[in-house]
């Protein structure tokens, strides 16, 4: 496995293929399709519960050119730590050639990984299995029709956070899903943002290298739950970036470093206004969002120890 | 004293069956405690530490987990196994299913428990009857050599090809999970002969990619479901197969029932599990105060052994069904009397009396079933005995 340094690099072929149910302008399955390419043939996926499963593994149809296996909602992790071990144990007894290396990855949506699936992510993580988790963040249950979850951003409309006169969507602050990784001790966490496809993919790789678990953790803008038209997916994305909303990192045996610099930031307001799950935010509300996203960017800042995402230009 | 005697070990039913992990050579083994079945992993993983297994041990986090991770190391081709009780297995109960629908062979020991609330850590079957539709074939076994010996069969029947079903190998809580009793192991070589490792199953192979646990349609659904109940009639018919080719083997088998003094018997308790053995003193008991008693225990669960069960019931006028669960609002409130009544009960001349009793391992001695036993005189000729649940020794009644 090598890290692409150009688009050149990343492999023709296709793992992940056409004919799916995934939405028109859906960004999943461009996540997916580079997860699969960087990993290569001799690749294990697991899904849980979500719309990439229900729309790629429609029997008798599959997108799945590598072996993939859905079991749950709640134990992706659970279900991979149980295929590295197994693919440990059948190497050392010769059912299966010792010298070959299969990766054991998972594919996974926010719901399945930061609420139901959180304990057997944690179990995974914890034990040490070989496995990387790539966790798609569209900040929603989107495969029940955009409820929220613990991924969701503050004041987002969803259907269970509606915007009403006393409630102005989510309330609470969207969970840190890699700090939860990290504090489990592992090799390898990563943010990673399609709009930034070599920097995603050479995370994936990096990831997949790791001598122990790891997570990468990518924004998936979801056309429908967040409503914007299906062209401008990968833009926003690149918007997330550019106004701070959303920070390419990683972090390397503790040591974390920002991978997309931002010298000068655009206002959050360029990304909220584009998206309809935003549209009833006033001023003052996008300015409280403003006030979380600079403190967010000087927090990674320090930790980073440098000035890698700079201030707000207007 | 024989060659064969030299071999006999005293044990626990739970320490039999790490002992048949072991001799089946299982590849990954999920690890999660919970009382009365712990020293079964605690067993195995002593096994692992000596070099006497080879095999991974995952230390999951949950039954949930433990289930899951096991489906996970199945769809590679590996022998799995867990063990649980209780809370774990109801808490696994979702995944049991998805185990089942892919058709992977695991196997489980099942140390049967009370349910919760209130907590209770001792035994009776309202665990295992709360999966009994889950699609594993369900064995209850009720001695350590009957753990041991079954364990070793049942990665047999769930890798048949013709079968690839889940199978539970349940026994009693403490009363057969923690009794040390004389047992003697098969060994590795007969235990592979019996069970020899063949991977039967689709499994995920990056050489020949396949999709595993997909989503189907209103168009699919019901075929793959029907597909689960040929499965489970192949599996019947494969377990009577298992028991001959047990016999030729180890030298020792059960059949899916086991009758004592049924030939002449004119009233019958049927039993499951550890109850076996006190059923039989009750039998001779029972006739020696004069009436004509018989016993029977259930060894197959699921498939359920009708013809079987119905070959011998014939000539019995009333049959005393003893559960040791309870089927809330049903009538009769036990669950394996409910299915007697469903399944035999018109069809063979007989009163049938559902009798509840032992929940949460309250005492049921001998005494206790030679009374059943000989009460079950007073429903001669009645048809609906059945339908009002005596629930034995409760207080307060």
């Amino acid at each position: 496995m090598k890290v692409p340094e150009s688009v050149r690099d990343i492999p023709r072929e296709e793992l992940f293929v056409g004919g799916h149910g995934l939405c028109a302008g859906c960004v999943a399955g461009t996540i997916a399709r580079h997860l699969v390419k960087m990993a290569g043939p001799n690749t294990i996926v697991v899904s849980s519960t979500s719309c990439v499963e229900v729309s790629t593994a429609f029997y008798p149809y599959t997108s799945w050119r590598v072996p993939w296996i859905h079991v749950a909602f709640e134990n992706a992790a659970a279900v991979a730590s149980g295929i590295e071990s197994a693919l440990k144990v059948l190497a050392r007894k010769g059912a299966i050639d010792p010298s070959r290396r299969i990766n054991v990855v998972v594919y996974a949506g926010d719901g399945g990984t930061f609420d139901i699936g959180l304990q057997a992510l944690s179990g995974m993580l914890e034990r040490g299995h070989k496995v990387t988790y790539v966790v798609y963040d569209n900040e929603a249950y989107m495969n029940t029709g955009i409820q929220r979850s613990g991924a969701t951003p503050p004041m987002a409309w969803t259907s269970t956070t509606p915007v009403g006169s006393k409630v102005r969507g989510k309330e609470g602050r969207k969970k840190d899903i890699v700090a939860i990784a990290l504090a489990h001790g592992i090799p390898y966490a990563a943010t990673a943002n399609p709009a930034y496809p070599l920097d995603m993919d050479a995370k994936f790789v990096r990831g997949l290298s790791a001598p122990g678990p790891s997570l990468v953790h990518v924004l998936m803008p979801c056309t429908t739950g967040w409503r914007f038209e299906p062209r401008i997916g990968i833009k926003l994305a690149r918007l997330a970036v550019e106004t701070g909303m959303w920070i390419n990192y990683e972090v390397v045996e503790g040591r974390l470093r920002v991978t997309t610099k931002v010298p000068k930031r655009k206002p959050v307001e360029e990304y909220l206004r584009l998206q309809g799950r935003f549209s009833h935010l006033t001023p003052e509300e996008i300015r409280e969002i403003q006030n979380t996203v600079d403190r967010e960017v000087d927090r990674i800042n320090a930790l980073a120890g440098e000035i890698a995402i700079g201030p707000v230009a207007r | 004293m024989t060659l064969a005697s030299t071999r006999v070990k005293v044990a626990t039913a739970n320490e039999a069956a790490a002992e048949a992990v072991k001799d089946v050579d299982v590849d990954v083994v999920a690890i999660y405690p919970i009382t009365p079945q712990t020293t079964v992993v605690e067993k195995i993983a002593e096994f692992v530490a000596n070099g006497d297994l080879d095999a991974e041990l995952i230390y999951v986090e949950s039954e949930h987990s433990a289930m899951s991770a096991l489906i996970g190391a199945s769809a590679c081709g590996a022998r799995a196994f867990t063990s649980t009780s209780s809370q774990g297995l109801i808490y696994m109960h979702e995944v049991l299913h998805i185990a089942s629908g892919m058709r992977l062979p695991l196997v489980m020991c099942v140390a049967m428990r009370a349910l919760s609330a209130p907590i209770s850590i001792w035994n009776d079957h309202s665990d295992l009857m709360s999966v009994r539709d889950s699609g594993w074939v369900i064995y209850v076994a009720s001695s350590a050599q009957e753990v041991y010996d079954t364990t070793v069969m049942a990665y047999r029947l769930a890798e048949d090809p013709e079968v690839l079903l889940p199978v539970m190998v349940a026994y009693d809580g403490f009363i057969a999970s923690h009794t040390a009793e004389p047992f003697e192991p098969a060994g590795r070589e007969r235990a592979l002969e019996l069970s020899p490792k063949r991977r039967t199953w689709s499994r995920l192979d990056p050489d020949s990619p396949i999709t595993m646990g997909t989503i189907t349609s209103p168009e699919y659904y019901y075929e793959f479901k029907y597909q689960q109940v040929v499965a489970m009639e192949k599996a019947l018919e494969k377990a009577r197969e298992l028991e001959r080719a047990a016999q030729r083997v180890l030298g020792r088998s059960y059949g899916l029932i086991e009758t004592y003094k049924i030939e002449d018997a004119d009233v019958a308790l049927l039993v499951m599990g550890s109850y076996w053995d006190n059923a039989r003193l009750a039998v001779d008991e029972a006739r020696r105060r004069g009436t004509r008693a018989g016993a029977l225990r259930l060894r197959l669960y699921r498939p359920f052994p009708l013809e079987e069960l119905e070959r011998a019931l014939r000539g019995v006028s009333v049959l005393g069904v003893v559960d040791r669960a309870i089927s809330y609002g049903a009538r009769p409130s036990g669950p394996i009397a409910l299915e007697i009544a469903a399944s035999i009960g018109r069809r063979l001349d007989l009163s049938l009396v559902s009798i509840v009793a032992g929940l949460g391992q309250r005492t049921v001695t001998v005494e206790d079933l030679t009374e059943l036993a000989v009460s079950l005189e007073n429903a001669r000729g009645a048809r609906d005995a059945h339908l009002v649940t005596r629930f034995y020794g409760v207080r307060g009644l």
